[in-house]
């Protein structure tokens, strides 16, 4: 776990200042500050969180914003699925700790459980933290756009990828994982496009 | 309820299922050698995905913009074998910077 909570700790600066830069956009679109730290708490996953109080804050109904936040998260069925074996003891005890997978501690721990806890929690201290401030502080903090948060994301995730490309085939998955990602885009709704890229396991596959 | 607490309940009931569907719904149970090799190789699939749509999908359009000069300092920092804080950080500075620019 000890290990987990260090391979985390770069994480933190960039995981508190866009937890905070939620706080924000969850106050522009009128969600009280406690419901704000309620689903960083609760939902914990970034980008569902983003898109659901931007979708409230277009004008949209709970309905859309629901659906737009549960498409995003839907690649936690198969992601958990992955790391299912991962799981010890009691129902309750692996409801509690299936928590803490977010795409970071799974790619980091890479089914290593006390690694996945650690990155998790620690991932969940900075993002809860983050969120309160941004909620509370507002617009104190200005445009969090400025700061290129959402670029380091998509850095932070090179990186990740990285470290999965140890065999040929694993290549060819996540070149067909982001072939099938970038052609559906326009043509569904966001969420979709990385469900539907774990399809490239079985395209990537050959004897 | 408001509709922010309508959404915040809604949306946290359904990502904790989401999340535990493998831990608690497949937990320890064997699943057949075809589908368990499949798995295996989820994780490139994903991240690759999740690196295509951070970069360049804003809703359901796909565009070009600063994120991917954070992407691409990140592609270079990664051939490098630069840590990681390194790879966020200047994924962060790439993508403000050609922002502050435009």
């Amino acid at each position: 776990m000890r290990r987990g909570i260090r391979l985390a700790l770069p994480l933190l600066p960039a995981a508190a200042a866009l937890g905070a830069s939620f706080g924000v956009l969850a106050r522009a679109a009128h969600v009280d500050a406690l419901a704000a730290v309620v689903m960083s708490a609760t939902t914990f996953a970034g980008s569902s969180q983003v898109a659901a109080v931007s979708v409230l804050g277009a004008g949209g109904g709970v309905a859309a914003a629901v659906a737009a936040a549960l498409l995003l998260n839907a690649r936690y069925a198969p992601i958990g699925i992955s790391v299912s074996r991962s799981f010890r003891g009691s129902v309750a005890r692996r409801f509690a700790q299936a928590q803490l997978v977010v795409d970071e501690s799974w790619a980091l721990s890479r089914g290593d459980l006390p690694v996945l806890l650690g990155v998790g929690a620690t991932l969940w201290v900075a993002w809860v933290g983050g969120t309160a401030v941004g909620a509370l502080a507002g617009q104190a903090i200005g445009d969090t756009s400025a700061f290129g948060l959402d670029g380091a994301f998509a850095a932070l995730f090179v990186a990740l990828l990285a470290t999965q490309l140890g065999s040929r085939r694993h290549v060819r998955v996540a070149v067909l994982g982001a072939a099938i990602a970038a052609v559906l885009i326009p043509l569904t709704p966001p969420g979709v496009p990385i469900v539907a890229a774990t399809a490239a396991v079985l395209l990537g596959r050959r004897p | 309820m408001s509709t922010g607490w309508a959404t915040v309940a809604a949306v946290g009931v359904g990502t904790v299922l989401l999340k535990a569907v493998g831990p608690v719904g497949v937990a320890e149970r064997r699943l057949p050698a075809a589908l368990d090799a499949l798995l295996g190789s989820i994780a490139p699939a994903i991240l690759a995905a999740l690196v295509v749509t951070e970069t360049f999908a804003s809703g359901r359009h796909f565009v070009v913009d600063a994120r991917l000069a954070g992407v691409g300092a990140g592609v270079l920092l990664v051939l490098a074998r630069a840590p990681f804080w390194l790879v966020v950080l200047c994924g962060a500075l790439a993508t403000a910077a050609v922002r502050a620019l435009q």
